[in-house]
């Protein structure tokens, strides 16, 4: 028996321990600039990339390699097989060149020739390659005011239309003075947006003036505007410091930068803050009303049918399948409360709804809906473990029933209700499938918080990582190149997992220890 | 049914019952039970397990509210003042009567905020005063000199003994006029019980003290009267004395004589 259990328990942390071990190698590898190989092959072709994997064929047994090509603007494909056999001759060039690009995936190849903004060549070598890029990314981030400037006048813009549009409703004729006046400040704001926008093109023309030409393996040549790159590197002539600086940051760059390509390149930031913000705010909702549930049905309560029918709904609240959820959040907050809500307070957006639509604000009710019963039994229990002795000894020192439960039972139960909050985290993070229903989206353009009043926007959509996994891993064009990332963002969830359950976890046992009973 | 040898100037009567029946539900636990406790006497109820004495203690304040099935009839005085009615207001009763209970039940708060719960419930907040309620207290409960170096500490640390004498002074902080124990030293060892003994006659002095009890020696020792309780019923009251060596009835004196119980 206990050779069985034991047997049991290895086996399950031998499984888990297995799955962290592919997670983390799996992503943690992916950061790592890999050299780039040069292969001749016997049909005279040339081939680039970097080695990927090693197999033997399972039918003729003979060894094959996988490289990642790249180049997907030129072979439409990122990967290749290449058969032992069909290779003469192979070298690792130096002079090789791995691109990261907003577009196309990564070029691998070689520098041919760099001409500057003013169209003029300038010497093609990785140190003015290098400063000629720079120089060209800082003057685009130069234009950012413009662009924020645009940004703020676009919106402005947008308020005075439906402003007008507001007055039109009421009745275009008594406002008419009103909705001129309105109509030429939007002329105006329209006349300055126009010529920042000329202003924005010409400038940004004259940047993608700047290009370099790259060959790649076989010597086709192809322009690249330095706008179009992200980072440069020359894998072959890095030393061991330069790779582990760029792996720092790459690291930096997916956790504080916006993705790129599809989701499959660049940062995560925007669906790990909508994930950390989707769950707060779940938290904020799901806590109390849990917390405030269980204390009717432990403390006030009359044991009866009502309240026996109530418990029985409660723990099978808890066994619906999610997906559910995410249908009834979207009948029930979505098209019920938020339709009402827009015909209400945003009649003159309408037919665009505001709160009519999937939004943070009710992916996080809809998952605090799924989470409220853990907290409830939670609560529950740990209300029920007080000792009867506290409660009466509370009582019969002339406490009423409501002092007794702030002052002594809620700070006793708070370790368990912290339990329940943990247990409805983990569950929250982890949901992807009523998400996709009532709020989240593959990319969002803005985060649901920003500097912009109200700051908090709850009627934003957002991104959020379980969702990224499903997405980028099946859904984007290029699923092989995606897989890492897959690894990387789940580790990531995982590690929010753990960050925010260790911090609660923290905090409950120094309520614990605070509170244990622990005399005789 | 009062006591002979007592002084009525001295210790008058201050909780009255009267004719009182107490029902869970149908079945009956105390009938028709009638008496009297005095100013700062030590009162014993004694008896058999399932007799009715913690009921009837419960009954003095009103700790059986907390019990739906509970039905009550007849009538309970303090001071004259009934307490058995809708409408007693239960939150002063409680103050006016403060209760030990068997098990000692400190909060999980400091040893401090343990002492001046009961004054903080009500609204007083004063440090000056809580201070000075914090001291009278524990040395009223002769456990001061033990904790005045870890007021601030959890309550949870302390031994059986002192924290139940935590609770004694915890309710003599409010100032009750009556001291409810339910076998207050049931789960203490015999040191810890002979200081809570001792303690109890020195109590008397400014309270009047109900004490239920199993072990009849304590009764005995620390109480001026004592009641004997068998199956709902009050069978004898009287001075202790006169209870242990020479009682009326012959189920007491079984009781008291090992017999039964």
């Amino acid at each position: 028996m206990v050779l069985a259990a034991g047997a049991t328990l290895a086996l399950i942390l031998f499984m888990t321990l297995t799955l962290m071990a592919v997670i983390l190698g799996n992503s943690l590898g992916y950061f790592w600039v890999k050299g780039l190989v040069r292969y001749k092959l016997t049909d005279g072709s040339y081939l680039m990339g970097q080695l990927t994997a090693k197999e033997r064929h399972a039918l003729t047994n003979v060894k094959r390699v996988q490289l990642k090509v790249g180049n997907r603007d030129l072979y439409s494909q990122d990967f290749r097989w290449v058969d032992e056999s069909e290779v003469a001759e192979r070298d690792i060039p130096k002079d090789a060149y791995l691109l990261e690009r907003r577009e196309h995936g990564n070029f691998f190849g070689f520098l041919k020739e760099l001409r500057g903004t003013d169209g003029g060549a300038v010497a093609a070598d990785p140190v003015s390659l290098r400063r000629l890029h720079q120089a060209t990314v800082q003057r685009q981030q130069g234009l950012k005011d413009i662009k924020e400037r645009m940004s703020s006048l676009n919106q402005a813009s947008e308020r005075l239309r439906l402003k007008v549009q507001k007055l039109e409703y009421r009745g275009a004729e008594a406002h008419a003075a009103e909705i001129a006046a309105l109509n030429e400040k939007k002329a105006k704001l329209t006349e300055e947006f126009d010529g920042l926008n000329e202003q924005l093109n010409q400038k940004q023309g004259e940047l993608n003036k700047a290009v370099a030409v790259f060959s790649d393996a076989a010597g086709t040549t192809k322009e690249l505007p330095l706008l179009e790159i992200v980072q440069i590197y020359q894998p072959n002539s890095m030393s061991v410091p330069a790779k582990a600086a760029a792996y720092l940051g790459k690291i930096r760059e997916l956790l504080f930068d916006d993705p790129r390509e599809s989701n499959t390149e660049g940062g995560l930031f925007p669906a790990i803050f909508g994930t950390v913000m989707m769950v707060l705010l779940m938290s904020v909702f799901s806590l109390p009303f849990g917390v405030i549930a269980a204390i009717y049905l432990r403390e006030y309560a009359k044991e009866g049918r009502l309240v026996q029918l109530v418990r029985i709904a409660v723990n099978n609240l808890a066994g619906v399948p999610s997906i559910v959820y995410g249908v009834f959040g979207l009948g029930f907050f979505v098209y019920g409360i938020g339709g009402s809500l827009d015909k209400l307070f945003f009649p003159e957006r309408l037919p665009t709804p505001v709160f009519g639509t999937g939004g943070i604000l009710w992916a996080s009710l809809t998952l605090a809906l799924l989470t409220v019963p853990v907290v409830i039994v939670a609560t529950e229990e740990s209300l029920a473990s007080i000792p009867k002795g506290i409660r009466e000894g509370s009582l019969a020192l002339g406490a009423t029933k409501f002092q007794t439960l702030t002052k002594v039972l809620l700070p006793m139960a708070t370790p368990g209700i912290m339990t329940g909050l943990v247990l409805s985290m983990a569950r929250a993070v982890g949901e992807v499938a009523p998400l996709m229903m009532v709020g989240v989206v593959k990319l969002a353009p803005t985060l649901p918080f920003d500097g912009q009043f109200p700051f908090f926007h709850m009627d934003r959509k957002f991104m959020h990582l379980g969702f990224h996994i499903f997405d980028v891993g099946f859904q984007s064009p290029n699923v092989e190149a995606a897989k890492p990332m897959v690894y990387v963002t789940t580790l990531l969830l995982l590690l929010i997992v753990v960050v925010a359950t260790s911090l609660a976890i923290r905090f409950r046992n120094q309520m614990r220890r605070k509170y244990t009973t622990s005399h005789f | 049914m009062s006591p002979e040898s007592v002084d009525l100037s001295k210790h008058p009567a201050i909780i009255e019952v009267e004719n009182v029946n107490l029902y869970y539900g149908a079945s009956q636990a105390l009938k028709d039970i009638s008496l009297t406790m005095r100013r700062n006497q030590v009162t014993a109820f004694i008896g058999p397990s399932g007799c009715g004495k913690s009921t009837l203690l419960r009954c003095l304040n009103r700790m059986n509210d907390l019990i739906d099935s509970v039905r009550i009839e007849g009538s309970i005085r303090l001071d004259g003042d009934e307490i058995t009615g809708n409408r007693t207001d239960v939150i002063s009763l409680r103050r006016r009567v403060g209760m030990v209970f068997q098990q000692s039940n400190p909060f999980p708060k400091s040893i401090y905020e343990n002492i001046v719960y009961g004054l903080r419930i009500a609204g007083i907040n004063d440090k000056a005063t809580l201070d000075e309620t914090v001291e009278r207290s524990l040395k009223g409960a002769a456990i001061w000199n033990e904790v005045k170096d870890r007021l601030h500490d959890s309550a949870l640390g302390l031994s059986g003994g002192q924290a139940q004498r935590i609770c004694i002074a915890r309710a003599i902080a409010t100032n009750p006029e009556v001291i409810l124990m339910d076998e207050p030293c049931s789960a203490l060892d015999p040191l810890s019980t002979l200081k809570i003994e001792e303690l109890i006659d020195e109590l008397k002095e400014q309270y009047t003290i109900i004490i239920v009890t199993h072990n009849m020696q304590q009764a005995a020792r620390v109480s001026d009267a004592t009641a004997f309780f068998y199956l709902g019923e009050l069978i004898e009251m009287g001075d202790t004395k006169k209870i242990f060596t020479n009682p009326e009835k012959q189920q007491t004196e079984d009781y008291i004589t090992g017999r039964f119980g």
